[in-house]
């Protein structure tokens, strides 16, 4: 059996991203909590924001700490697996990589240290200044990541010269024509999943009467949000799939499984596809909806995948189905936001227990959809890795063999799942330990020691 | 249009060695970590790096980073020869930098941690040094591409670079620990920096020795008049500085045993580039062969301008902030 690099680098990238993508989906919404959290504590000296703020804290660090070694796997690996992508396409990604490590990680990294250890040792407001640029230092981070795999998807203001890409207009290469809604649905399905998270711990204890009054609160702060921010985020994709349909027509045909250009397309709500055969085996549709919400209009037609050659199709069961996942369980989502609407207006969101226990289940469920729409969007986009431009088999390493690939993708996979099974082990000890008690939270933050010192630096 | 390779080339040079400083000490730090006795010293170490690790790590993203957009070229060709040394680099970072967190949220598993923070930075260090050697050793081009095998870096002088560059980090480590900690391990950590610049000078004989005869460029560049009498400062500093850091290490100064082994470090890279200028793949691709358009160039130089003296503030605010001893408290939060 031959092993093939393209495929194995293919694997490792999306091993290594997937891991990846999963702190910043929690870290980006979580840094803006704890701001949110410390500005109310500064501003109303209210020792449940305190408590809760250490507490997310703690997990934060953890969170972090995973998301920095994490991530910094991911700029190597254009080079060490994909270098004739890193050389054609360097002269305009490049800058737009090197602007995020200048804009935002030095940022994140810069203040972390005093968000996290720097309590005790400035003042109220310069903990609070450092809470404030974390969080900026994560959205600045998410704009030029998000800019640069826009750019991937929809390319533009560039020139090609010796089949590599040179900038002509920068301002359009960074705000190409699906950076917007990519970066508005990414950010906000992050904040989704962080408040389902936060939400998921809030519930865990109000079922066991624990914490009650930071575990109201936080309940109630994320469900707000999330009534406000689940809607928003079902637009949002609306809007985000409108884009595609403009941009990338063969991608949404796969998304919706759809293999004839036609009419009144419609939306096909479960199938089998078989790329084969270019046809659905086992469908369930509903005649002209997919025109409808994709072209708002019954009679548009519909671009379908037979309209290109199978050389140029995505593999269409992986996105048909991760985008099924992600639309199903943001149905879902919209379904427990509703629920805790109507609670909030009879009241006692705080103590049915039929409601703090699906609250829990929740808690992987914005992970999930991040992963689905990531490979919607990922695998999408193939067999291009810049879309209409470049072939994923044309930008691997030439000196790369399938062996070496498997060597070091086996070894990512022993370490990550390592690493990131310890992590989550820890984050979820942590968040059931709940929010420190009163003493212990003005001993972490106001260094009103007891009596007793305190032994070493376990936390 | 100004020319912009140069300015680059010093942005980047600089950026570099912020990384191999900064990350260098907390690095060595953990290849010390074995040597502690009991777990209060444990956490005094970790403790002493663990608000500016995160930060320090951040100088190789934009090593990596500004490579890609500033002289992509090389980026294609160096990172791809180097698969293994940088799989195995990062695979080190992340056993080390998720110990951090891990470390003090263990009960039982405490130890573990401990191995990993040690083992971690040893290879993350052991095979920077490996990239570093094959650096020095040159690379087999063909036209855009590296034309050799993912196990062309397993030879002898990397090898030797990597055992080198273990020294010379815990070096580092050893004298931010003799400025950072009082008492006992302090003590340790004087007697440790003294047997690690022994042998850091041994390294850097015998690195010093073995490249004039890997390349002859190099060869030319030391041993040609009048090369020759411009470059003979560089050993000469070099051994002043570990003279005076040797007879710091033997008083009861804190401080500048630190700033000694920083100062081996800037004599050390500025040995290197004597050697290896003007080629940036070694020894076929020059600085400006692989640099990017002037486009691309100009755009980022604008930002970077504009940013990186904020990121000296901050990061300078950050170590104002964690200054002096280090405190048995620090790591609750």
């Amino acid at each position: 059996m031959t092993l093939d690099p393209v495929l194995l680098s293919r694997l490792q990238f999306a091993f290594v991203i997937a891991f990846h993508i999963l702190l910043p989906a929690f870290t980006v919404g979580l840094a803006a909590y704890i701001m949110v959290l410390e500005g109310l504590y500064v501003r109303r000296r209210d020792m449940v924001y305190l408590r809760l703020s250490l507490f997310w804290t703690k997990i934060f660090a953890v969170a972090f700490g995973m998301g920095v070694v994490s991530g910094i796997v991911m700029p190597f690996q254009f080079g060490t697996n994909w270098s004739r992508y890193s050389d054609a396409t360097a002269n305009v990604l490049g800058p737009l990589f090197t602007y995020e490590v200048l804009a935002a990680f030095f940022l994140e990294s810069g203040f972390l240290g005093i968000l996290l250890f720097g309590r005790k040792l400035v003042p109220p407001w310069a903990h609070f200044f450092s809470a404030c640029m974390v969080a900026l230092g994560t959205l600045l981070s998410s704009f030029w990541i998000l800019a640069a795999n826009s750019w991937m998807q929809t390319p533009a203001g560039y020139e090609v010269i010796d089949g590599r890409y040179f900038p002509k207009d920068w301002l359009a290469i960074l705000f190409n024509p699906s950076l917007p809604y990519r970066l508005a649905h990414t950010v906000t399905g992050f904040f989704v999943t962080t408040a389902f998270a936060v939400a998921a711990a809030a519930a865990w204890h109000l079922k066991r009467r624990e914490h009650v009054p930071e575990a109201t609160a936080s309940l109630k702060m994320t469900m707000g949000l999330l009534t406000v921010l689940v809607p928003l985020q079902i637009v949002l994709g609306d809007l985000h799939g409108v884009n595609t349909v403009e941009h990338q027509p063969i991608k949404v045909a796969a998304m919706e499984g759809l293999w004839e250009t036609r009419t009144r397309a419609p939306a096909v709500l479960f199938a089998i596809p078989d790329s084969k055969n270019e046809t659905n085996h086992a469908e369930i549709a509903i005649p002209a909806l997919a025109s409808l919400y994709l072209k708002h209009d019954f009679d548009a037609s519909v671009e379908g995948l037979k309209s290109v050659p199978s050389s140029e199709r995505p593999p269409v069961g992986i996105v048909f189905w991760a985008f099924r996942v992600m639309v199903g369980l943001g149905l879902l989502m919209a379904a427990v936001v509703a629920w805790s609407f109507v609670l909030r207006f009879r009241g006692g969101m705080e103590r049915s227990r039929a409601f703090l226990a699906t609250t829990v289940a929740m808690l992987p469920v914005g992970f999930i959809a991040v992963i689905a729409g990531w490979t919607v969007t990922e695998v999408g986009r193939q067999p291009w890795v810049v879309y209409g431009l470049l072939r994923t088999r044309d930008a691997v390493s030439p000196s790369i063999t399938g062996h070496d690939v498997l060597l070091s993708l086996a070894a990512y996979i022993v370490v990550y799942l390592v690493i990131f099974g310890a992590g989550i082990y820890y984050m979820v000890r942590l968040a059931k330990a709940g929010p420190p008690a009163e003493t212990e939270a003005r001993v972490a933050a106001l260094d009103e020691r007891p009596a007793r010192p305190m032994s070493g630096a376990r936390a | 249009m100004i020319d912009l390779v140069p300015i680059w080339t010093l942005v980047i040079g600089f950026g570099v060695f912020m990384y191999v400083l900064l990350d260098g000490f907390d690095l060595g730090v953990g290849i010390l970590f074995p040597f502690a006795r009991g777990e209060e010293e444990r956490n005094l170490m970790m403790n002493s790096v663990a608000p500016v690790w995160d930060g320090n790590e951040t100088w190789l993203v934009l090593g990596g980073t500004a490579l890609l957009a500033v002289f992509p070229l090389a980026y294609a060709i160096i990172i791809p020869a180097l698969y293994f040394p940088i799989a195995l680099m990062l695979l080190g970072l992340i056993l080390r930098g998720v110990a951090f967190e891990f470390r003090f949220k263990a009960t039982r598993y405490m130890h573990w941690w401990n191995r990993s923070f040690f083992g971690g930075s040893l290879a993350a260090t052991f095979f920077q040094g490996v990239v570093l050697g094959n650096f020095v050793r040159g690379f087999a081009v063909d036209g855009r591409h590296f034309a050799g095998s993912s196990f062309d870096w397993l030879s002898p002088f990397p090898l030797l670079a990597g055992l080198g560059l273990v020294c010379g980090y815990a070096m580092l480590g050893a004298t931010w620990l003799v400025m950072k900690t009082e008492g006992e391990l302090q003590q340790a950590s004087r007697r440790q920096a003294r047997w690690l610049l022994l042998g850091v000078l041994a390294f850097i004989l015998m690195v010093s020795l073995w490249t004039p005869f890997m390349a002859s460029q190099i060869a030319a560049r030391w041993f040609t008049w009048p090369n020759m009498a411009y470059f003979a400062p560089v050993p000469v500093v070099t051994a002043l500085i570990a003279w005076t850091t040797w007879h710091a290490l033997a008083s009861d100064r804190d401080t500048v045993p630190f700033l000694g082994a920083m100062g081996l470090f800037v004599m050390c890279y500025a040995g290197l580039a004597i050697s290896l200028f003007p080629y940036v793949v070694p020894y076929s691709v020059t600085l400006r062969d692989a640099a990017a358009s002037p486009s691309s160039l100009a755009f980022l130089l604008v930002g970077t301008m504009f940013l990186l003296p904020f990121v000296f503030i901050y990061t300078f605010w950050s170590y104002y902030v964690f200054r002096g001893k280090v405190r048995a408290g620090i790591g609750y939060h």
